[in-house]
């Protein structure tokens, strides 16, 4: 028993180690200085640039407009991985709730149609996809970054797994007690769904915050950057003559990875009931 | 003339599969009156109560509440009260929430959701745990708080679909008589719904006896047992079950394998030549000095308080109880009925002669 509980710490320990080990190096590499990492490399240890490198990563304005700093970046990594999530969970959260509880023509069929749709994913419809956002003049906004995407059939389908399993006594008795259908749904379904819209958030966000093609083509304007794009820039804008500055590119990798990370650990508790459990 | 609280003209239910779950029923339900509706599983008690309480439609027939047709009012509107068998609380609620939504719901003011919900966890014995979870109560309890759910809307009438039969034995019998006394105290009319006649024996002012979507015989639990309008009723309620054995009558005397049964006294008149004969198994004793009708004995079962002697007349199968103290016959004994205990039925129709 206890042998076994030693053995499983150290996979665990030795797990741990190998999947942080890039992070970590990425980490300590970023508090150097550029000139030393171009010479010699990822480093171990402690640069003493940290406070440089961050608050320059954060704050310098750089760009061809001169007005992109990474927070500005983060931002709009924040809204594209919140609102990717949020609209998400919101749309498949209404399609499944139409799906599981009103009776129209062709209810199921609608189902398969939305559910085949995981057949098609954005890389699939992407050029009909932007011709769509292009036409409708939302190139460069925030509204064409997130809305094409927020559709979801894996939402949709979890959604309507979950409401099938709410017992129909629960509807009864909320009619009953003079609940509508939007009263149900705001009452009894949002709050039943909690754990299930949480571990369903942190997916999306994640999803949502590490999208690359997709913002790449519809926003050209910098003041709509991501992190995620931004870490590519760092090094490209610097090519030249000039050492590029790795300090820089790997600061903004570990600031890009810091908040879907934090989603993570203060979701995973009910992420993890999410999955496992269902409060009924 | 009393007040009718709840009138069923013949109601229909036809799900949309074909099934005919009810077939023309009526029944009223009086002011302040406890009406159980009873039968086996599938013959429609809960698709008829659930049509009163709107979660059903009504294929055809009325059904009217305090004075108003109500088949095409919403549940909410119905002024009904349903306690159901798995007791459907909001499971995200506290209790004192599960009881007060459907108030706040109707609009009416803090301070009265408060006082009605005061008041029935007063009643029911729940103020201890208004600010729990349903997840963290026993099973009693959240039968309590169901039925607290339905207090607090002061209903016309309260609905409850077997909500008991979650519940263990003891706990079971324990909550037959609170909601007895509870429904005696709210004087407020009741339909439960059961498929165990000892509930509906124990509970109900008035029987009504269904199956496969009829109604069999409305009555008082007296008149359901002593008086049962077919084999069905008489076999459904009462355990052991009334013995029921197909006799042939001959001149005035009902014929089994060349044994002589008595014929009620009111019916020596135009008998049909084939009929069921009845009785219940505590209505025959013991001969003691070797007259009456042969009975032989396979089976002996004690019960604590009485004994039941599993035997047979002629071919026929026929159970006797008797008490504990009385000592125990031999094998092959005989019987003593007295003719005004016996019941005959028409042996193709199973309705009461
Ligand atoms: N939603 C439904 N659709 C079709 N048939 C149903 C439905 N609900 C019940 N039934 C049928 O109606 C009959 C009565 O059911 P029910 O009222 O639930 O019986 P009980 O409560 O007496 O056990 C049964 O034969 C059942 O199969
Ligand atoms: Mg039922």
């Amino acid at each position: 028993m206890k042998r076994d509980r030693l053995r499983d710490h150290i996979v665990l320990i030795l797990g741990a180690i190998l999947m942080m080990g890039p992070i970590i190096v990425a980490f300590t590499t970023s508090t150097f200085d550029p000139v030393e990492i171009h010479r010699e490399g990822m480093k171990l240890g402690w640069g003493g640039n940290f406070l440089e490198t961050y608050k320059e990563v954060l704050f310098q304005k750089g760009g061809f407009s001169g007005e992109v700093t990474g927070a500005l970046m983060t931002m709009n990594s924040l809204i594209l991985g919140i609102g990717f999530a949020v609209g998400k969970i919101v749309v498949s959260m209404l399609a499944a709730y139409a799906i599981v509880y009103f009776r129209f023509p062709l209810g199921s069929f609608f189902f398969w149609v939305i559910f085949s749709t995981l057949l098609l994913p954005l890389e699939v419809r992407i050029l009909p996809s932007y011709e769509v956002v292009q036409q409708l003049g939302l190139l460069n906004t925030y509204t064409g970054l997130i809305l094409p995407l927020i559709a979801s059939a894996t939402g949709t389908f979890y959604f309507r797994q979950f409401f099938r399993s709410v017992p129909d006594e629960l509807l009864e008795a909320a009619r009953i007690d003079g609940a509508g259908p939007l009263r149900f749904f705001i009452d009894f379904l949002v709050p039943l769904s909690r754990t299930m819209i949480a571990a369903i958030f942190i997916i999306m966000f994640v999803v949502g915050w590490n999208q690359y093609l997709w913002p790449i083509l519809i926003t050209t304007d910098e003041h709509y950057f991501t992190l995620v794009r931004g870490i590519k820039q760092v090094l490209q804008t610097y090519i030249g003559a000039n050492i590029p500055d790795y300090n820089e590119a790997l600061a903004m990798a570990i600031l890009a990875m810091l908040p879907p990370g934090l989603v993570v650990i203060v979701f995973q508790r009910m992420f993890i009931k999410g999955l496992v459990e269902s409060e009924k | 003339m009393t007040e009718k609280t709840l009138v069923l003209t013949d109601v229909v239910k036809r799900y949309p599969n074909g099934a005919l779950a009810v077939d023309r029923v009526n029944v009223d339900v009086n002011a302040g009156e406890l009406v159980v509706f009873v039968g086996p599983s599938g013959c429609g008690k809960s698709t008829l109560l659930r049509m009163v309480a709107g979660l059903e439609t009504v294929t055809d027939g009325s059904i009217e509440l305090a004075g108003r047709v109500v088949n095409d009012l919403e549940p909410a509107e119905r002024d009904i009260a349903m306690v159901f068998q798995n007791y459907a609380l909001y499971p995200h609620m506290s209790v004192r929430k599960n009881l007060s939504y459907g108030l706040k719901n109707r609009g009416l003011p803090a301070d009265e959701i408060n006082r009605r919900v005061e008041e029935a966890a007063e009643i029911l014995e729940i103020g201890a745990f208004l600010d729990r979870k349903p997840s963290q109560l026993s099973g009693g309890q959240r039968q309590r708080v169901a039925m607290g759910r339905a207090i607090v809307r002061h209903p016309a009438i309260f609905l409850f679909d077997e909500p008991l039969s979650n519940l263990d034995a003891r706990l079971r019998n324990r909550m037959r008589v609170e909601i007895r006394k509870l429904q005696r105290r709210l004087n407020t009319a009741m339909i439960y719904v059961t498929h165990d006649q000892v509930e509906a024996m124990t509970l109900a002012d008035r029987i009504v006896v269904l199956n496969g979507g009829r109604v069999e015989q409305i009555g008082s639990p007296a008149e359901v047992y002593g008086d049962p309008a077919s084999t069905f009723v008489a076999s459904f309620i009462g355990a052991p079950p009334m013995n029921l054995i197909e006799v042939g009558i001959e001149a005035g005397r009902a014929m089994r394998d060349g044994v002589a049964l008595p014929l009620p006294p009111s019916h020596d008149g135009a008998l049909p030549a084939k009929a069921i004969w009845g009785l219940r198994p505590e209505r025959a004793r013991v001969g003691d000095d070797g007259n009456g009708i042969p009975f032989t004995i396979d089976v002996v079962e004690e019960l604590g308080a009485s004994r039941l002697l599993h035997g047979r007349i002629g071919g026929a199968e026929f159970t006797l109880q008797q008490d504990a103290s009385a000592p125990p016959p031999s094998q092959a004994t005989t019987l003593l009925i007295d003719p005004r205990d016996v019941h005959l039925f028409d042996a193709e129709t199973g309705k009461a002669l």
